[in-house]
């Protein structure tokens, strides 16, 4: 039943934590930034088209404001030049947030180690989930994002206070 | 105006030198760049992306606008540059094919075709006719893919939603038949120097077949929704005109040279792979606006659906799909246990590779955006000296002021979508 901690007989009451209701909220309804940048991105294009349907995660409202969305995929290569806007939009973002490092380029720069890429964006920004392919099958990205959905499950409001 | 434009700001914690940019900071390094009239206020300065939903990924637009007409456009590539190029000198040939994949990645098979291919005439290696039919079965099939992608995000762009759901459907049935084939939905590195990784895995042909079966059907539903459709004749007839002098001027190639009326195809004017045994038209528009790119590409998806029937037909049944050739191409795993001689081949040529001559080659192929080039130096070394890849999307972005500029900021999304650029191709 999801959230429902207990169920007292039927008076029409359940009752559960705040934790456990601002983070089935928070689970249930997270708008990625419309952000891709390269092959990636195309396999997340993939993962919200008809196929796989992203919608089913409550993630088919895709924004392309960062001040609207609390999610950031980082979906392909970041280059050096590319660097300081991945920052910069992350600072937009209002928070809670969270980023997932999609595909190896993200996660450590992939096959490239030279001149022209930053070795993985968790040099620039911090890094939830990371998510391992060249190019990530959907299915990867969808387990990627329901590990994602673990990880907030278990955050505490005490903590998003201080 | 003296105030710093960039969108970017400096970070302290990427090691290394972060942003080149010719637009940061000051608005006087745009002198010459953009009109006088920028720098009395008289005109407005927009900067969009790198992150902008329509611009294909991570290109870079500035903008110099009077009211909600561009004056000016200055496009700034590089965002998603990878190093590519430099990256292949530090490898053996062959190992060089997984990075092309990356190149263009809406058309991984052609960046595969054209960098063996260079290898083939750089090392005169031979390619059996039955892998010259395969590579076309997997050229076309990419071209759809490719046209499928660019059909969906290019209706996006204009606010058809509907479109891109059922391009992606079709899409992933290729994808699946990519992954019969390699292994692989996108990434394939299927077409190696002198043929193919392997055969067809026997239920290749038959989902083929099945998908050229319902494939034009589903071209139909793309044209009902679209091609009679007046709020989409309204946003691209008359819109983002290219005459043929200036599209030839300025290198343009594929649909969108002929889309303005000029009838140019590499697999027609310079056939390799066995395509003069094909019979295709080559669809070509006439006003070379941004509705005529857009037909053309959909008539393109409808030839190579001819061309791929006829190639399940001229496909032969047996024979080898790789050249024999030992001094240049892997013995196949069945004769490793059997010959010493396979072992050696195999054992040199995945640790040292081979050897080419010190000259250099250029061919060139029909991508789905254009033509594909691609320029190897060997240095009689096992690795190769300067690859270069000719990639149609950078001379295509370099061309779009001269199709947007007087026209209104909303008619840029559709320019942009028409020329079908993918940065990854135009940055590498």
């Amino acid at each position: 039943m999801g959230i429902v901690s207990s169920k007292l007989g039927n008076l029409g009451v359940v009752t559960t934590t705040l934790d456990e209701a601002v983070n089935w909220a928070r689970t249930g309804a997270m708008w990625p930034l419309l952000f891709g940048l390269a092959c990636c991105a195309i396999e997340m294009m993939s993962t919200q088209a008809s196929h796989y349907d992203m919608s089913r995660f409550g993630m088919e409202l895709n924004r392309a404001s960062p001040r609207q969305s609390d999610l950031i995929i980082i979906a392909g290569r970041v280059s050096r030049k590319m660097a300081p806007v991945i920052r910069q939009l992350y600072d937009q973002m209002a928070s809670p947030k969270w980023v997932i490092a999609m595909g190896d380029c993200a996660s450590c720069s992939g096959v490239y180690n030279n001149y022209a890429l930053v070795q993985g964006v968790d040099e620039v920004i911090p890094v939830d989930v990371y998510i391992a392919g060249c190019p990530p099958r959907p299915e990867q990205l969808i387990h990627g994002i329901l590990t994602l959905h673990e990880k907030i499950r278990g955050d505490r409001i005490a903590e998003w206070a201080t | 105006m003296g105030q710093s434009f960039g969108a970017v700001s400096g970070i302290t914690d990427v090691d290394g030198p972060t942003s080149v940019s010719t637009w940061e900071g000051n608005v006087d390094e745009l002198r010459g760049l953009v009109s006088e009239r920028a720098f009395t206020g008289e005109t407005m300065l927009l900067n969009m992306g790198p992150h902008h939903p329509s611009t294909h990924g991570v290109l870079r637009v500035l903008l110099e606008l009077d009211g909600e007409e561009i004056v000016s456009c200055l496009p700034d590539v590089g965002y998603l540059h990878t190093g590519i190029e430099k990256t292949i000198e530090a490898k053996t040939y062959e190992k060089g094919i997984p990075l092309t994949d990356r190149t263009d990645y809406l058309a991984p098979m052609s960046n595969n075709m054209v960098y063996s291919m260079a290898i083939e005439k750089l090392v005169d290696l031979d390619v059996p006719y039955k892998a010259q039919i395969m590579r076309i079965i997997g050229l076309e099939l990419t071209r759809i893919n490719s046209h499928l992608v660019w059909l969906g995000t290019h209706a996006l762009d204009l606010g058809a939603m509907s479109v891109f759901l059922y391009c992606f459907r079709e899409r992933e049935y290729i994808l699946e038949m990519f992954e019969i084939i390699s292994g692989q939905r996108m990434m394939t590195s299927y077409i190696r120097p002198g043929g193919v990784w392997r055969d067809f895995p026997p239920e290749f042909l038959p989902k083929l077949q099945a998908f050229l079966d319902f494939f034009p059907r589903r071209i139909d539903d793309y044209e009902n929704l679209l091609t009679g459709n007046p709020l989409w004749i309204e946003r691209t007839q008359g819109v983002g005109i290219l005459e043929p002098d200036k599209a030839l001027a300025w290198g343009c190639t594929g649909p969108t040279l002929r889309g303005s009326g000029v009838n140019w195809d590499l697999r027609k004017a310079v056939p390799y792979s066995s395509y003069e045994e094909f019979d295709f038209d080559v669809p070509v528009g006439e006003h070379g606006d941004v509705y005529d790119r857009f037909y053309c590409r959909i008539l393109e998806m409808r030839e190579s659906v001819k061309i791929l029937q006829q190639a399940i037909k001229k496909l032969p049944a047996k024979g080898p799909y790789r050249s024999e050739n030992r001094k240049y191409v892997m013995p196949p795993r069945s004769e490793l246990g059997q010959s010493m001689e396979a072992v050696i081949h195999h054992f040199k040529l995945w640790t040292e590779g081979f050897a080419t001559p010190d000259k250099d080659v250029y061919v060139a192929i029909e991508s789905p955006r254009g033509e594909l080039g691609c320029y190897v130096h060997g240095t009689g070394g096992n690795k190769p000296r300067r690859v270069h890849l000719r990639t149609p999307s950078f001379v295509h972005i370099s061309a779009l002021p001269v199709m947007s500029e007087g026209h209104l900021i909303a008619d840029l999304v559709a320019i942009i979508g028409s020329i079908d650029i993918v940065l990854g191709d135009c940055d590498r």
